[in-house]
């Protein structure tokens, strides 16, 4: 076990190193491939198997030296050369199949007989060391093999390197070990029920290849493991029940307690599973397929669910309420004292139940979790949640999305969501607002979080510009804007960006504009103010005949509700023409003012949508128990045009990759073109493949590059 | 070589009745293009190469204008300078309108020649240009010139393709490097089972989309 340790982790460093030179020996060759000869399959084949030889000699703990990079890189080249041979001599078939038989022979040969040789716990143990040391020869032999991967499988529409790999390990040794096996963990679990000490790290490690062998769908633990496991332990129980009622006279009791004791010792089990399991998927496999880890976790929710109603009986006494809505699951969640622990889970597996109810594709995963952020950071969110947690959910989600593709797309919902929070002060830490920021600048770089960092700059900026506004008014009394104002400048650069309408001010709001505007010339005449009234707030007060209750509402309520100071009744035609905006606005406006909670107008008819030819009047008989009211005004829906300003943002991203490469690499070929363009961009969003040809095209007809004279599939830096 | 001047070969004692020869080629091409100039211009416009194409019984239509034009290595379309013409005449030794008439079958097969036709391929795309600056050709004059001059070696790709670009509404026009690498396309790529095209290579997004067309017609005809 700890040779195999050893291997792993000088591996990983190792591989780093290569990574480098590796992309210089890809150079090397393609530069070369002119003048190279002809690979036969037999040649090809034998030097395959030397490689293949020396990698299960290092698994078997036999004195053998670690791969050179030299040798690494032969390797690796003499499939490539192979697969780009002209025909006859393009052996990519025949090296795929080459692949799996390597697997094949060794397994029947050297890890069969391994395994039928032990028994129960022994037996085990070997399973868990040929099956880490089975994952290791599938990622090297991968590497060799990795240009198979590139084309070859998609073009045949065949399974990849490492779902084969995996693949000969299920079919030659788990469906003959399997049972063996189940019944050598429910015999440990046993003991242990009985008193006995047990190793439970084997136990995990065991568990663990049944979860990790359905290789995305938990099938076989399901079926081969959970089924029996589930069997025996109620046969268990019901037997250990019996007795307990023997011993002691109130049944109810005694039920409660056997429902506890199946409760806790289930439930932490598997709980403690999925929890590590996950973790363990996060931490080893980086190449795990986004879409795998989402099939996999798709099924903890369910696979908790049957405990996660007996919890909610059980817990229904001390008055939690647990939703399980995706959408309200973040923000209606009232979290009562509970241990932390339990509580990471939930909130972790209801990050999950979010991604999976509304289905798995990259970019509604980006807009979810940013929601999610949000759904925390915000006011009414997650108050009652401790620090701790908050702290500790934030740090899982940025562990996730390190697993999602379209982190551009995440990164301007949460800036939209962020300024949302920012500017209409729903923001409940301003501690975790950084500390997350922090979290994600660790992770994705500065770039990423510059503009959001400038973005909580600013409202500190704007504050102090706000005091110097007031100084400003006190020092000259004749230039009153008659209300109190504040006003927040903003720099453009970090803040999305915002349309602004030409919305009609009523006159009292003309002045204040007038009043900051000159101002704001005192201070600096470099720069210029636009005025975007679709984020600001107003209080007002609203005279009602019962009582005057004060409104907090957005510029644009209060604008609409000023006209009304003017004439009781107002159409709906001239209402939108007096305020200059357009229908959907002034639907979504007025609609938020007589047919939601607050009827402050009254609409004739009194239908429960806004139709052009409705009329309104002030509703002067309004009233409510509390003396200030916010009315809120949903806001529009951003979707649309965040994905927009994305794609136009990542359309100039993959021609300044383009350029970038081309302009160092000066002659490069297409394949190659791609590939470095998709790892360059790979931080941020996962380019598509036409994507960049469009834009290779776009740069060929602007005269940046142009294609090779004798090779089109060539590409020259044009300077 | 067959003998431009009608005079008796005498035999080439010093350069000066070669040079006088040469001089004598070029006054012949000069009077011969200022048959058709526009004297204010200095060049044959449009209707000075009308009439030269109906005198040498060709449509002003045909390739073979083209052909010529190529020849000359012409800049502006339905104009020949004086430079132009002398430098294609020169090359086609002709210098009258009979010699060119006779010459006319010759430049046919120089075009047709490996070598040549690319050249000559992208030549009339550019040809076509007739705006300052116009990098791109509008579709339908795309399809009129792909007819001219591929339609009889390609014609099944060229009729496919331009029911193609009618068809498509993503692109309004074509670029030289979407033009050029059709012609490749053509060569390289068995028609029409279109087996050996492969979309993981540099082909140009719109052939590529092409084929989709053509490969979904045939699954659904």
């Amino acid at each position: 076990m700890s040779l195999l340790i050893n291997i792993d982790a000088s591996l990983s460093c190792w591989l780093l190193y290569t990574a480098v030179s590796w992309a210089w020996g890809i150079r090397l060759t393609l530069i070369k491939m002119n003048e190279r000869k002809t690979i036969n399959l037999e040649q090809g084949r034998d030097f395959m198997q030397k490689g293949i030889t020396k990698l299960k000699n290092i698994l078997e703990g036999l004195p053998e030296p670690q791969f050179s990079s030299e040798e690494y890189m032969m390797l690796y080249t003499t499939i490539y050369n192979m697969c780009t041979q002209k025909p006859p001599h393009d052996y990519s078939q025949q090296l795929y199949d080459k692949y799996r038989e390597s697997f094949q022979e060794y397994i029947t040969s050297t890890v069969l007989p391994s395994l039928r040789e032990k028994h129960d716990e022994f037996m085990l143990r070997e399973l868990v060391k040929r099956w880490s040391n089975h994952k290791v020869m599938v990622r090297w032999l991968s590497r060799f093999f990795y240009y198979l991967d590139r084309y070859f499988i998609t073009h045949r529409s065949l399974p990849p390197l490492n779902e084969v790999g995996l693949a000969c390990f299920r079919d030659l040794v788990y469906t003959e070990v399997n049972g063996k096996v189940r019944d050598a963990v429910i015999s440990l679990i046993d003991q242990e029920r009985e008193g006995e000490q047990i190793d439970r790290a084997l136990l995990k490690n065991v568990l663990d290849i049944f979860v990790e062998i359905g290789m995305g769908q938990m099938e076989c633990y399901e079926n081969d493991f959970e089924l029996s496991m589930l069997k025996d332990t109620a046969a268990y129980y019901s037997r250990k029940a019996s007795n307990w009622i023997l011993e002691v006279s109130c049944p109810d009791y005694m039920l409660k307690k056997v429902q506890n004791e199946l409760l806790s010792v289930y439930a932490t089990q598997l709980l403690e599973k999925e929890h590590s399991g996950c973790y363990a998927l996060l931490r080893d496999d980086k190449v795990v397929d986004l879409s795998r880890m989402y099939r996999l976790f798709s099924k903890i929710p369910q696979g908790l669910e049957p405990i996660s109603s007996m919890f909610k009986q059980h817990v229904t006494a001390e008055g939690t309420t647990l939703v399980k809505q995706a959408d309200d699951a973040a923000s209606n969640k009232k979290a009562e004292k509970r241990d932390v622990a339990g509580l990471q889970e939930q909130a972790l597996k209801e990050a999950f139940e979010i991604f999976c109810n509304k289905g798995v594709a990259g970019s509604s995963s980006a807009e979810l979790l940013a929601t999610f952020c949000d759904n925390i950071l915000k006011k009414g969110g997650s108050e009652k949640l401790s620090d701790e947690a908050i702290e500790d959910t934030l740090e899982k989600v940025v562990k996730l999305l390190a697993y999602i593709s379209d982190k551009d797309l995440f990164a301007e919902f949460y800036r939209k969501k962020l300024a949302r929070r920012l500017l209409f002060d729903e923001s409940a830490n301003d501690e975790h607002e950084r500390s997350i920021l922090t979290k994600l600048k660790q992770q994705c770089g500065g770039q990423f979080t510059s503009k959001m960092e400038g973005m909580v700059t600013d409202l500190a900026l704007a504050k102090e510009n706000q005091s110097h506004f007031e100084e400003y008014l006190s020092n000259n009394s004749n230039v009153s804007p008659g209300i109190d104002l504040t006003v927040t400048v903003l720099t453009t650069g970090f803040w999305p960006s915002y349309k602004s309408f030409d919305l009609n001010l009523p006159a009292e709001m003309v002045k204040c504009v007038e009043v900051f505007r000159e101002f704001y010339q005192t201070k600096t005449k470099h720069r210029k103010l636009t005025w975007i009234y679709s984020l600001g707030t107003c209080n007002i007060n609203g005279k009602f005949e019962p009582k005057t209750v004060e409104l907090i509402v957005t510029t644009y309520q209060a604008s609409t509700l000023l006209l009304f100071n003017l004439s009781d009744r107002l159409s709906y035609q001239e209402i939108m023409s007096q305020l200059n905006l357009s229908d959907d606005d002034v639907i979504r406006l007025l609609h938020s003012l007589s047919c939601a909670r607050y009827k402050i107008l009254i609409k004739e008819p009194n239908t429960k949508t806004i139709s052009p030819t409705d009329t309104f009047e002030f509703n002067s008989k309004f009233t409510d128990k509390m003396r200030r009211i916010k009315i809120p005004l949903p806001p529009v829906d951003e979707k649309k045009k965040v994905i927009e300003d994305v794609d136009k943002d990542r359309r100039y991203a993959i021609d300044a990759s383009i350029v970038r490469i081309m302009k160092s690499r000066k002659v490069l070929g297409y394949q190659q073109l791609v590939m470095e363009c998709v790892e360059q961009l790979g931080r941020m969003f996962r380019p598509d493949v036409k994507a960049i040809k469009k834009r290779i095209e776009d740069l060929i007809t602007r005269d940046y590059l142009e294609r090779d004279k004798d090779n089109p599939n060539v590409f020259r830096y044009l300077a | 070589m067959p003998r431009v001047s009608k005079r008796k070969s005498n035999p080439v004692k010093s350069s000066e009745p070669a040079a006088k020869k040469i001089t004598k080629e070029v006054e012949r091409i000069d009077s011969f293009f200022a048959s058709y100039a526009n004297t204010s211009l200095g060049m044959i416009d449009p209707e000075g190469v009308e009439k030269l194409c109906s005198d040498l019984s060709v449509e002003h239509t045909d390739v073979r204008v083209l052909m010529l034009a190529w020849k000359m290595n012409a800049t502006k379309q339905g104009y020949f300078t004086q430079d132009e013409w002398r430098t294609g005449l020169k090359s086609l030794h002709a210098d009258t309108l009979k010699k060119l008439k006779k010459q006319l079958p010759e430049l046919q097969k120089e075009v047709a020649m490996k070598e040549n036709f690319e050249d000559f391929y992208r030549f009339s795309f550019r040809y076509c240009l007739t705006e300052d600056k116009q990098k791109n050709l509008d579709i339908e004059t795309a399809c009129l010139l792909l007819n001219l001059v591929l339609g009889p070696d390609y014609n099944l790709q060229v009729d496919s393709f331009i029911d193609y670009l009618k068809f498509q509404k993503e692109y309004k026009v074509i670029n030289l490097d979407q033009w050029t690498n059709f012609y490749r396309f053509c060569q390289e790529i068995e028609f029409p089972d279109l087996k050996n095209y492969d979309d993981c290579l540099a082909w140009p997004i719109i052939l590529d989309n092409f084929v989709d067309w053509l490969r979904e017609k045939s699954t659904s005809a």
